[in-house]
């Protein structure tokens, strides 16, 4: 029996656990036979020409967690932010550590998605927002039928959250393989601020396949800054797929860090539903080896005078590939917009590979539109230059491509990640630079 | 201190310079001079060890070593400092950082620690100070969106902190307004003495009315074909390079 069959056959086991009276099981209904008719995708959808689930699809997944794991905060303490104060919820094996997280009712939910899906309290905004404006392919599909928990952060009218939100989702591989399938929702409510943090992290070497999926609402002048830090162990997949519904004047800058893990697709797709939004992708990818990162991007402007930036940096040495493909699409009402596209590259080895490709569909006459890709290697004028200076080859690269990815690093707005984000790089590159680079 | 002699080097397989003889000892100053595509910044670049120029012929001595094996960094290590025409912009490390690596890592290569925070600073602000530094630029990103004199400058003072034997200074002049061209100079007489030298490479005179060389050598179609003391400068100065042509080609 393949993953497919095995998973849809599950299915009806999966029922017998949860409420089948709840509002959300006729969408879970709904989204297996999605699942069944669409199944994975392969090379053969356009969407994923470059990249290939193959392999991964093989291995024996476990659906759901045999047992219930704990971890100490020790053990888990160097994935975190832990110089900082921040709420956190966090998960182990897909299952919620109350042990672990800091959540809040106070003024807004921080809190999770399983007592969201359950707790009438919270019907209303279940209603309004779940799975609306999550997409109906496959992957997508498979997550709704079969999604229990994640996080669910609603932010009410006129608040500013007082620290960044951390959801880390940890799997200690006691079990061979395991498949994930968490959920978020974030709704953020009109001129309300919110700074969330992601992360997946596998603590063994086991096969993990996480199948993601965050909805977030960025309601009328909302601001939403989320930062994805992707930098996972060797044998962890993870498909990410991020929607994102901005309402005008509302502001939504997503950040993706891509330093790990054997493959990661990540679908981040923006639609703007009204007037004068802002939507900021930003992303830098450092990988090596055999590993894989694909980033999907769609930015839709459907309403006039919005503005969208998209600036991806990627660093790929050895066997890796890396695979951009950034669509933006401007509908025939969308006049006025403002939308950027820059994706950049090193190849650092003659077997690194990178498929770039921005797709732009305009329909409206009075649009600035722009892309630009780059692919090359690292400058050597600029390498003679530093080396000349006494700085050794390794050293001088390191230099290098931290000032080729230094634009993208200046826009992060938390201090703290972007310490901990050079603190990776340099780590990536295996330099020491005697000063926090 | 430098010697080469009979030095032919060339770059995807074109040949650029053609039997080069110099010598510069301890406490000199010289002049390259010559008209444009002469070689000039081709021999700059091989004596700093740039890896796309190959060594065809000859050889280039540094304190008695053979260089040729030497990587860039190796060279810089040993005391042979190469100011740029067009210094590298960084985006993201300041000038400060930028110059505490390359001194740490000079001492690194030399087995000395790394010079203490203190130390490094007092150091930074009696350079700055020589080359009338600003210290809000120090903590700019090195190079970028500098003006040419600011370029200029910031490569004289990481030749100050770094304190090379053999200072080989490619067409400093250039951009440099006039003022920014005596504080350049000043910064380099400050910084002479019996154990170093200063090879400058130059298309015009006038950097050599600030920084008097004991030798001026003029470079034409990959050949040193002339040398002389400081008046030779003016010379060539006041009628061009077109009778050292015609003198070669007769």
């Amino acid at each position: 029996m393949n993953l497919k069959e095995k998973l849809v056959s599950s299915f009806m086991a999966f029922e017998n656990k949860i409420d089948v009276d709840a509002p959300v099981h006729e969408i879970r209904n709904e989204a297996i036979k999605i699942f069944e008719t669409k199944g994975f995708p392969s090379k053969k959808d356009e969407a994923w020409k470059y990249t290939s689930l193959n392999s991964i699809l093989k291995e024996n997944y476990s659906v759901f967690p045999k047992q219930e794991n704990a971890l100490e905060f020790s053990e888990v303490r160097s994935y975190m932010l832990h110089e900082m104060d921040t709420y956190k919820i966090i998960f182990i094996d897909g299952k919620y550590s109350s042990h672990l997280s800091q959540t809040t009712h106070d003024g807004f939910d921080i809190c999770l998605m399983s007592s969201a899906l359950n707790n009438p309290k919270y019907r209303l905004v279940i209603e309004n927002y779940f799975n609306k404006i999550a997409e109906k392919d496959g992957l997508t599909s498979l997550n709704t039928a079969f999604a229990t928990e994640g996080a669910y952060i609603h932010i009410k009218k006129n608040k500013l959250v007082n620290k960044p939100i951390q959801i880390l989702h940890f799997s200690t591989g006691s079990e061979e393989a395991v498949m994930l399938q968490p959920r978020n929702l974030i709704v953020v409510d009109e001129n309300s601020h919110v700074q969330i943090i992601e992360r997946h992290q596998s603590l063994t070497d086991n096969p993990v396949l996480t199948n993601s999926v965050t909805e977030i609402f960025a309601n009328k002048r909302a601001i939403v800054d989320y930062y994805k830090l992707q930098n996972d162990n060797k044998n962890a997949t993870l498909i990410d797929n991020t929607f994102v519904n901005q309402k005008q004047e509302s502001h939504c800058f997503v950040h993706t860090f891509s330093f790990g893990g054997k493959l990661v697709r990540n679908n981040l797709h923006f639609y703007q539903n009204g007037e004068r939004i802002d939507s900021t992708l930003n992303g830098i990818t450092i990988i090596g080896d055999k590993q894989h990162v694909d980033h999907n991007t769609l930015v839709h402007h459907i309403e006039p005078n919005c503005e969208s930036h998209q600036d991806y940096k990627g660093i790929f040495a050895d066997n890796s590939t890396g695979v951009f493909n950034g669509r933006v699409v401007v509908n025939k009402e969308a006049q006025k917009t403002n939308a950027f596209q820059s994706n950049n590259n090193i190849l650092l080895s003659d077997k690194a590979t990178i498929n770039s490709k921005p797709q732009l569909e305009i329909f409206a006459d009075d649009v600035k539109c722009s892309h630009g890709c780059t692919i090359g290697q690292l400058d050597e004028s600029a390498m003679f230059y530093l080396r000349s200076r006494g700085i050794p080859e390794k050293e001088a690269k390191a230099l290098l491509m931290y000032a080729f990815s230094n634009n993208v690093l200046d826009s992060v707005k938390i201090p703290e990640i972007k310490t901990r984000i050079t603190k990776i790089i340099a780590e990536k590159l295996g330099v020491n630079l005697g000063f926090d680079l | 201190m430098l010697k080469i002699n009979n030095l032919h080097a060339s770059v995807e397989d074109k040949a650029i310079l053609k039997g080069i003889n110099l010598e510069v000892k301890a406490g000199e100053v010289h002049a390259i001079m010559g008209p444009n595509g002469s070689g000039k910044s081709t021999l700059s670049s091989v004596i700093a060890g740039k890896e796309e120029y190959e060594v065809t012929d000859g050889e280039i001595f540094f304190d008695e070593e053979n260089i040729e094996e030497l990587s860039a960094e190796e060279r810089a290590h040993k005391g042979i400092f190469l100011s740029f025409q067009y210094p590298v912009e960084i985006p993201g490390v300041s000038v400060t950082n930028f110059i505490k690596t390359a001194i740490n890592e000079t001492r690194k290569a030399k087995g000395l620690p790394d010079m203490p925070a203190n130390e490094m600073l007092k150091l930074i602000r009696e350079k700055s100070e020589l080359l009338e530094i600003d210290r809000k630029f120090l903590s700019r990103s090195l190079n970028q969106g500098f003006s040419g004199g600011e370029k200029k400058r910031n490569e004289i003072f990481q030749m100050a902190m770094l304190e090379p034997k053999l200072a080989i200074l490619d067409e400093t002049d250039s951009g440099l307004d006039i003022d920014a061209l005596r504080i350049v100079a000043s910064g380099v007489n400050k910084l002479k003495s019996k154990d170093n030298a200063v090879v400058l490479i130059t298309h015009y005179q006038r950097l050599l009315d600030y920084i008097v060389p004991d030798f001026v050598h003029v470079l034409y179609n990959g050949r040193i074909v002339k040398s002389g003391g400081k008046e030779l400068a003016h010379e060539l100065e006041e009628k061009g390079y077109d009778w050292i042509k015609e003198e070669v080609n007769a």
